[in-house]
């Protein structure tokens, strides 16, 4: 599948600061499924800083911009080739061990209702497993936008019983480094289908680390694997550690952010 | 417990201390108060002071200082000084090894578990070299002495080991109050640490930097307890010490603000931890550290000393392996020995443990300067007990180690002079070169019969001396 992306993020400050610095992890991954034609970031007033693959095999690329300033706007545009992989992340380059994903963060801690869940999960082999477990906080968690916010940890979530892709992804995670499966938390993009089912253009899900197979995508707010709808960004240990952009402003006052995506399927 | 006394051998005084007798015996009780009167006087003018956390009391409080000094014979030296060095190159390896392809925990030889999972692992430096490989950059090894040729270290301190500060005065001040015994014994200089240092940290320059490169210390500001420490290295470096709000990412590089515009900066000798260098990499509510200079580093436009990640060499945990690193990556029997270790984590050390307490030291796995330690043969009953509890319910938090019989020093009591207990801390410096000062920190148990050093416990310290061949 061909997708095109667009994807616009507004930051506004109510007074001018002295700088802003940003570190992006906005470059899709590389690996067999997905290929990209033309992929372009471009950042308000920005001066390219560093940029380096990181042992996870995401490129980070950092910005600067000087101030003053009160308008930070970061556009990323592209097209992207994708192939239906079942959520298999095969040809990946990295070179962090997968137990490094078992540690816990303050987002994805485990408590007595996400121990009890990871629980009722059965499955004959890790495969098996991570399906149960990625089905059993789909039905946990309904997807309800607004019922969460970005600092929503994993058990909050479950505790609610609601919330978005952030918190699905959260709360496999947690279960899955429970169960003792090497889980983290992948940012990218979703093709949003025309089904009458909402859908987040920009999204997340998490990777489960099974033997033999490598790391394996899991989506529990589609219920489904990641396949050709899917462009893949990447991943952390939780959303903060995987975020497609990181920053931070210097002096000034508050910020307000503001945010459209737009995936679509590209003509041939 | 037969305790060796680094001075008296039964009636006989060891050759390196010889000049030392006299010395005491010549100094009445009068002159002696009267110099530890000005020793005070002198610590208090140049304001070294070291913060005791969770004591109450005043936090500037005097460390004590004892004016006996501790001396160690040249071939004693020689010894430790290869000991020391290969240890630091170990550890080194180590971390280049356990951030690129981990072949030690391929080959077997320490369990993946206890790098991985450990905090002090920084995943977001995985696959990143350091200039020169270097990740540990000056090298905190703290040892103990048990007998005339008996050495043990106690453990690695790889991040930021403070109290080299002191090593410096004690000697400055020393030799002010008694010249005569600097002409009297030939003495080691120790003086030439801060060039070293200078000169270590130019060594890893990062590879876009051209020219003389610009060297500063990063400190968490003076409210830190090291704060004196920091600002002295950077006096005697001729380097700017600087905080957090003083540097700036923009492109590609760290600027400092100067009155005379910016300035590009390209060693970073960093005195604050991993976790408060940069809010876009670690702790995001950290206000220590700079913004966006992870990026910097990992793309090669500034060097961070200790390199982020280097805490994983000195967890107390990993510890237990350092014979073994020393083995696998130099191919060398390691020349100075650990100490005997127990993991609580393991069923049958848990076992040993909780059977043999009250003759064992137990320490947390992640603690540091003494505290939340149990010194079983110094506890009572009840103490023990309770600390049984504590293991029982975090095993892995904790490791145990049988208590060392440490040597002793003469040491300046209120009635004349009276063996205490020691230890020992070198700072080993990695660069292009590896590099170590005839000296270091010895800390000294002030009370009679303690065996905890730390100056957070009553501590105090002594000048060091290596004696010239």
């Amino acid at each position: 599948m061909r997708l095109t992306v667009d994807h616009v993020t507004r930051y506004l400050y109510d007074q001018p600061v002295r700088s802003v610095v940003q570190s992006h992890r906005l470059a899709p991954s590389a690996f067999a499924g997905q290929r990209v034609l033309d992929w372009e970031v471009t950042v308000s007033g920005g001066l390219r800083g560093g940029a380096h693959r990181d042992g996870a095999g995401d490129m980070i690329q950092a910005w600067t911009i000087a101030g003053p300033v009160q308008e930070v706007t970061v556009t990323v545009r592209g097209t992207v080739e994708t192939e239906d992989l079942a959520g298999v992340l095969r040809g990946h380059r990295e070179a962090v061990a997968p137990e490094c994903y078992l540690r816990p963060t303050l987002a994805t801690r485990v408590d007595v209702a996400l121990t009890g869940l990871a629980q009722s999960a059965i499955g004959a082999d890790v495969l098996a497993l991570s399906h149960a477990l990625s089905a059993a906080v789909a039905d946990a968690i309904a997807y309800r936008p607004g019922a969460t916010h970005a600092h929503t940890t994993a058990a909050e979530a479950l505790a609610l019983g609601e919330g978005v892709c952030q918190d699905h992804a959260h709360a496999l995670i947690a279960c899955a480094r429970s169960r003792g499966i090497p889980a983290r938390y992948v940012s990218g993009y979703l093709f949003a289908t025309q089904d009458g089912v909402p859908h987040e253009a920009a999204h997340a899900w998490a990777e489960l680390h099974v033997l033999g197979l490598g790391w394996v995508g899991f989506d529990p707010a589609n219920r489904c694997c990641p396949d050709a709808r899917y462009i893949r960004l990447g991943s952390g240990l939780d959303a903060q550690d995987a975020a497609p952009i990181r920053g931070i402003a210097r002096g000034g006052g508050r910020e307000a952010m503001d945010v459209t995506v737009a995936v679509q399927q590209a003509a041939q | 417990m037969a305790q060796f006394n680094e001075m008296f051998q039964g009636t006989g005084v060891r050759t390196p201390y010889g000049r030392l007798q006299d010395w005491v015996a010549a100094m009445p009780q009068e002159l002696r108060s009267l110099k530890q009167a000005e020793a005070e006087a002198l610590f208090r003018r140049i304001g070294i002071t070291f913060a005791v956390y969770g004591e109450g009391g005043d936090p500037d409080r005097l460390i004590p200082f004892d004016m006996f000094p501790r001396v160690f014979a040249a071939a004693e030296w020689a010894k430790l000084e290869k000991g020391i060095k290969q240890r630091a190159r170990a550890l080194n390896a180590f971390l280049v090894d356990v951030y690129g392809r981990g072949e030690i925990i391929r080959a077997g030889r320490i369990p993946g578990r206890l790098v991985w999972q450990n905090e002090a692992y920084e995943k977001a430096v995985v696959g990143f070299v350091p200039p020169k490989g270097v990740y540990s950059h000056i090298v905190g090894i703290d040892i103990v002495r048990t007998g005339p040729d008996e050495f043990f270290v106690l453990e690695d301190n790889c991040r930021t080991p403070s109290g080299v500060s002191y090593m410096l005065e004690s000697r400055e001040i020393m030799m002010r109050m008694f010249p005569d015994l600097f002409r009297e014994n030939r003495i080691e200089p120790v003086d030439g640490y801060s060039e070293l240092l200078r000169r270590t940290l130019a060594s890893v320059a990062p590879k876009k930097c051209k020219g003389d490169p610009v060297v500063v210390i990063l400190t968490p500001g003076h409210f830190n307890s090291a704060y004196y420490e920091h600002s002295l290295l950077a006096d005697l470096m001729g380097v700017e010490l600087v905080e957090g709000q003083d540097l700036f990412v923009e492109g590609e590089f760290v600027w400092m603000r100067t009155t005379e515009g910016p300035r590009r900066v390209d060693v970073i000798y960093r005195r604050i931890d991993d976790a408060f260098l940069d809010p876009l990499c670690f702790r995001p509510d950290s206000m220590l550290g700079v913004p966006g200079l992870m990026d910097v580093y990992r793309s090669g436009g500034v060097t961070i000393c200790s390199a982020p990640g280097a805490g994983v060499a000195d967890d107390k945990a990993v510890y237990t392996y350092v014979p073994d690193m020393v083995r696998f990556y130099l191919g060398e029997e390691p020349i100075l020995q650990n100490v005997p270790t127990w993991q609580c984590g393991k069923a049958e050390d848990l076992k040993y443990v909780l059977d043999k307490l009250p003759e064992l030291v137990v320490k947390e796995v992640h603690g540091s300067g003494g505290y939340g330690m149990l010194v079983g043969p110094k506890c009572s009953k009840a103490e023990v007990e309770a600390f049984r509890a504590k293991i029982i319910e975090d095993p892995g938090n904790y490791i145990a180690q049988p208590t060392l019989a440490l040597s002793t020093v003469p040491t300046f009591v209120e009635q004349g002079v009276a063996p205490r207990h020691v230890d020992l801390r070198p700072y080993c410096l990695v660069g292009e070169r590896i590099e170590l000062v005839p000296g270091g920190l010895t800390r000294v148990a002030l009370k009679e019969g303690s065996l905890v050093v730390n100056s957070s416990q009553g501590g105090g310290v002594k000048d060091t001396w290596v004696l010239a061949e």
